[in-house]
Order: structure tokens, then sequence, then C-alpha cells
């Protein structure tokens, strides 16, 4: 049914369409209406689930552990600090191989302090082991809701899944949406049958002291099994397609990259500006197109080095940094073009012989929910030169800089 | 897995020999039986007995992190709830001293104030073992840790133990109790009693550490009841806040009696003026928790006696 619903009023649509059994949050914002929403429908009796209200983020994560393990399927919701205070506890599910689902409304990380948009906060935590994917807009994210749970809980994977969608932007902007029936969902996303629980009449231990002997082929374990989520999530975006007949999902997108000579990556909803930039400099003959990042992990480095190696220039959109290095996204798009012998990452980008490479620029966007107009895209199209650019900041006030630095 | 010895905390873990945490583990769960699934901290109790591959526990046992097993007890009540298999099942959140009153506090308090049904226990060894005797929060006046160590500035601990029996009957606990590894048969009638109860529950359980407290190892028994028969460790209930009952002693000993045979308190007991504010402590609870057995006269000649013509 086509509804017009806040992003966040569209998440909880979504998760409550999967029928967790254990919901529970903190709040934060821009995640809170989410999970407000989750709580609303539960009081309704709309669906039927244990909603815990807990006493911080790194709670929240360990109670969706703990139900998880007992083999219940859940969901908990985050942003920016409550993320980085999960810290540990993310990293901990992702190894203990329980498929919890959580929604992280992006934002920025203080200090100084700023509740709006940017990427800081997953890209911290993206060598946690979750898989981590970006919605564009309100629908993808929607739908990326219902494909994380057919994703994490594949027994083949038995991974966790961060759903990734821009705070404010996407979770308290308003767009029209088609909302699955319960009858599409259920005939999409099995019911979740553990692998693995906590049982009294099965008494396993979870989470030993493991000591070297043991512990790298745990960890191991993990980035093989990332190999197959790559192979897995194509799958699952066409069989998202048969059922919901959209083709949400997958690991990348182009949009008019073809015959393109200057491209874009970016992830989130950036990408919907990009794309009017596009048509519009396309309409002037121009030959641009964007390439959308949807699965940021496991990071799709052989998909992104067969859409773009016949494309003479790229730009690297991020809002997020590594302060004192280059931005993380463009580092690793520039490494799925270096030669992988002996980085362990054969599979992730295979060797294609000699290779070849764009001219891979970086910039640095919209931190802490800076607006990015039409005019700051196309400002990166245009600076897009025949020698690479590293660290370039759009839209910085230099008057500012003099002023306090 | 069933445990060899027939108990559901088996044997063949690598506790430290004389580990009063090992012997309260094994007893808590053979109370509670095999419907039982635990939630452990990180700690010296979850190191020595989950060496992976191998387990000494023979029910459903989790461990995540150092402070957040009341959280993950949490999500394991509630989703036992979720199945409808709640009713049948125990759930309990443990840690040690450093996971309950100090890193995992926060997790705790949540816990109980969210009127979970679980129980949780606490085993006080009274310092960080694990990690090499450091301070926590429960480690008691004036001992000597290897963060509070006995120096020309400083005569140890220099704080009292955080009265977390108080912080858990503040949160409205349906029971609260303390416990010692010196009495086993106390620990599993005040366990019986806490699984009798809905909602949650809190059991500290006094539980001497040989290799911290620095005592030999055949000790851990009579240092467990020293510290009950000094009134350094009360024995005592809370049901629905009120006090219900304490442990009576006929024969309140002098502390020397407890530090004499503990390395921590060495420092201590060469020196009558440190011995004296330990005794303090002790007469604070003797006093507050009226731990003194009273025997009057009358009392004393049990009332279906005949008085002698």
């Amino acid at each position: 049914m086509r509804e017009l619903l806040e992003g966040s009023e569209a998440v909880a649509e979504a998760v409550r369409l999967c029928k967790p059994g254990v919901v529970s949050a903190y709040p934060i914002t821009p995640q809170t209406h989410i999970v407000e929403g989750l709580a609303a429908m539960i009081a309704d009796g709309k669906f039927t689930s244990q909603f815990v209200n807990v006493e911080s983020e790194h709670s929240a994560a360990s109670v969706v552990l703990g139900s998880v393990a007992t083999g219940v399927r859940s969901f908990t919701a985050t942003s920016s600090q409550g993320l980085l205070l999960m810290a540990e506890v993310v990293f901990n599910i992702a190894g203990m191989r329980l498929p919890v689902i959580m929604t992280c409304a992006n934002r920025a990380i203080s200090a100084p302090l700023n509740i709006w948009n940017d990427h800081q906060d997953a890209i911290t935590v993206r060598d946690s082991g979750w898989i981590q994917m970006h919605a564009e807009n309100i629908q993808e994210a929607l739908d990326l809701h219902i494909q994380a749970y057919r994703i994490g809980e594949s027994p083949k994977i038995m991974l966790p899944v961060m759903v990734n969608m821009d705070g404010f932007i996407l979770t308290h902007g308003l767009e029209v949406v088609d909302v699955p029936t319960q009858a599409q969902v259920d005939s999409f996303l099995p019911a979740y049958t553990p692998l693995y629980k906590l049982d009294v009449n099965n008494p396993l231990t979870f989470g030993p002291l493991v000591d070297p002997d043991y512990y790298m082929e745990a960890r191991y374990a993990i980035h093989q099994t990332h190999k197959d989520v790559l192979k897995l999530i194509p799958l699952v975006k066409d069989e998202f397609q048969k059922v919901f007949g959209r083709p949400t999902g997958g690991l990348i997108e182009g949009y008019r990259i073809d015959d393109a000579e200057k491209v874009i990556v970016a992830m989130g909803s950036v990408c919907g500006t990009i794309k009017d930039v596009v048509d519009s400099l396309r309409s002037k003959g121009k030959k641009v197109g964007l390439l959308k990042i949807i699965t940021y992990r496991p990071f799709p480095a052989d998909a992104i080095y067969q859409a773009l190696k016949d494309i003479p220039k790229v730009a690297v959109l991020e809002k997020a940094v590594s302060l004192g290095s280059y931005s993380p996204v463009l580092t690793e798009i520039r490494s799925a073009f270096s030669k992988p012998e002996g980085s362990g990452l054969a599979s992730y980008s295979q060797s294609h012989g000699k290779k070849k490479s764009p001219v891979i620029s970086g910039f640095v966007i919209g931190l802490g929910g800076r607006d990015i107009t039409i005019d700051s895209i196309k400002e990166v199209y245009k600076r897009l030169g025949p020698k690479p650019i590293s660290e370039e900041y759009i839209d910085l006030k230099p008057e500012l800089l003099e002023e306090h630095i | 897995m069933a445990q060899e010895n027939g108990h559901l905390f088996g044997s063949g873990h690598t506790a430290c020999a004389g580990c009063g945490q090992a012997i309260a583990a094994r007893l808590v769960v053979d109370v509670t039986g095999k419907n039982t699934i635990i939630a452990n901290n990180t700690g010296c109790l979850e190191v020595f007995s989950t060496k992976y591959p191998e387990s000494a526990w023979g029910v459903p046992w989790i461990h995540s992190l150092f402070e957040n097993a009341a959280a993950v007890a949490s999500g394991i009540e509630v989703a036992l709830k979720y199945l409808g298999q709640k009713e049948n099942t125990h759930v309990i959140c443990q840690a040690g001293d450093g996971g309950t009153a100090d890193i995992g506090l926060q997790a705790l308090s949540g816990m109980w104030e969210r009127g979970h049904d679980i129980l949780s226990i606490c085993y006080d060894n009274e310092a960080y073992m694990n990690t090499g005797v450091q301070r926590s929060g429960l480690t008691p006046f004036e001992t000597s840790t290897s963060t509070t160590p006995i120096g020309k500035l400083s005569l140890g601990n220099p704080r009292p133990k955080k009265p977390m029996p108080e912080i858990a009957v503040a949160h409205g606990l349906v029971y609260v109790a303390t416990a010692s590894a010196g009495y086993p048969q106390d620990i599993q009638k005040k366990i019986k009693k806490a699984i009798s109860l809905k909602g949650p529950k809190y059991i500290q359980i006094h539980v001497p550490c040989p290799l911290g407290w620095r005592h030999d190892s055949q000790l851990t028994y009579d240092i467990g009841k020293l510290a009950v028969e000094t009134g350094l460790y009360p024995l005592v209930e809370y049901e629905n806040g009120k006090l219900t009952s304490v442990r009576k002693l006929t024969k309140i000993k002098p502390v020397e009696e407890y530090l004499k045979f503990q390395g921590r308190f060495k420092h201590i007991m060469s020196s009558p003026e440190l011995i004296k504010q330990i005794q303090a402590v002790a007469d604070y609870n003797i006093e507050r928790y009226g731990l003194k057995m009273e025997v009057a006269a009358s009392a004393a000649v049990p009332v279906t006696s005949q008085p002698k013509a």
C-alpha cells in the first residue's frame, strides 16, 4: 500500500512486518522516532514483541545479543554516540555470530557536539564484522530492513546487519512509500531458525575464553563469511524484486555510468542529489555518472572495480574522515585498483592482470549536516582534472578557519 | 552436557586450589537445576570455567563482556517470555565484585529497576583477582592490593566496601541476601528462597581467594566462617526492603582471628591502631544488624524443659 510516511515510521513498519520478538533501544536523536513507532504499535497490540527500555545503548545492544542468543529475532536502533557507546558490544555480537539487526540513523560524532548527519558513526565500526548497508531514500531504508533479516539470519551467514540511513534527511523526511503486505514479507522472510541457541534441553556454552591456538580461525571464519555475503546479497536482491517488484539492494548501483567520463562514488541520501546533477549535466551533453555503494561491508571491491575500470576520472565523495590519513572509502577504492597479491583480499578484488585505473580523487563533504547542494556536487565534477586530489573539503568556510584556528 | 561428577558445574576447570568462587558457583547451580540459563560477566569464573574447547557448565551459559551480563540476562529473560518458556526457566546473571559493583553496576541497576525475574549473584572476593588483585569497590578498608599497596604513605585501600546489598535493597528487589562460602548450606537455602520468588533478586556471596587474600588454600571454609564470626561479613536477608533475617553469633570473635591468616592484612596485624580501626568496622555491623545472640537467663532454657526441683 502506498503511504506518505516519515522515514522513521517507514522503518518501524518494515520492522513490524519482520516480527521481531524483542525490541530494545535507548533514546538518541535522530533515531528515536523509529523505536517510538514500534513502542506505539506494541502498546496498541498491532504486533507482539517484548519492548525493553534500557539505561544505555551498551545495554540495548546487550539485550538483543541475549535475546538473539536465546533464538528470538530482535531489533535495535541507534545513532552516533550511541553506536560508539555500543561499539564493544557491536564487535562482540559479530564475533558471537548472532544476526542482530540494527538501524543506524547516521549522525556526526562529538566533539564538537553535533546532532546532524554524516557517516562517521558507521564508518568507525566498519571493522566489527557487521554487514553494513546504506539507504539512498526512505523506500530503500524500508526495503533494506526486510532484506537485512534475510541476509543476516541465513544459516550460511549468521552475522549482524546494520542498515544505515542518513539522520534527519531520511529519518525525518517524508516520502510516499510502498509498504509491503504481511503476506509478501512472510513469503520472502522465513521465521528465524537459529543454528544454535541457549536451550536448557541442549546446554551450550557461548562466549568462552579462546586462546592463541583457536582465536585466529574464529576471526578468519567471519572474514570468509563476508565473501559469501558478497555472493548472497545480489541473490537476495533478485528474490526481493520477484516478491515486491522493486530492484532494491545489491552491492552497488551505477547511474548513467556506461559511457561516463567522470563518475562520483557516494553512499546514502546524497546519491539522490547527485542523480539530479547527473541528469542536469547530461542534458547539457556532459558525460557524468554516479556509482552508489549500497553494501559497504563486505566491501564490494571487485564490483566497484568492474564498474569503474573504464572511467577516466572518479571522485569519491565521503561524509566521513580518517583524521590524520586519507578518507576511508577513498582509500578502499584506490586499493581496489591496486594489485591484490599478498593482501589476503584476493576474492574481494580479483586480479585482472594489468590493471586499468581511473584517476581517483577524494572529497569530504557534508560533515555534521552541512548542506550538500546541487552546486556542491557540480563543484566536485568541475574539480576532477588530470591529477588526483586527495583531501579536498567541499564548502569549507575559510573565514571560520581564519578566525578560530 | 551431562557432567561426570553429577554436578551441573563440573570438575576439571582451571580454578586455583581452594577457590571459594568455584565452590559457591557449584552450590548455586546445583540448587537452580538444569532448567537454568546463566549470563556471566568477564572474570575469574568465566575464564577458569570455559577455556575453549572445554566448558565446566552443564546448563546453557553465555559470556559476552565484562559489564553487560545483566543486560544480556534481560534479553534472555524477555526472549523466554516471548517464547512462553520463562515459567519453567531460571535466569541467573552472575559476576565477581568488580563486574557487579563497579563496571557492571549500571547494567545491573537497569535490570533491577526494570523488574526482570532474574537472580543476580555477586561472587565477592573483594578485588580484581583475574587481572592480578587490583582494588575494586568491594575491597575492604585498609586491604593491601596491587593498586592499593602498602607504602610509606599508604595503609592500603583508603575506602570501605561499597554497600551493594543496600544499593540492591534501594532498587526495591523482592529478595536481597548475603552469604558465604564458609556456610554452604546457608548459600543453598538462600538460593532456594530466591528462586521461589518472582522478580529481581540479589545474593552476594563472600568467596575467599587464596591467591588474592594470600591465605593457605586449605583454609577457604575457615576464613569464610571467620569473616562472619567476627562481624566483618554479616549474613542477612531482606525481603521487599525489610531486613527479615540475620545470622546471629553466640560468640563474636575479635577481628584478628580473621585477619591473621591473610597476607593482604599483614600490615594491620603489626599495628594495634589499625586492628582497632578494623574492629570498629565489625562493631558497626554487630550493632547495626544486632548480630550478637542475646542469651538472657530465661531464654537460655528451653521452654519445654522442667526446672529441677
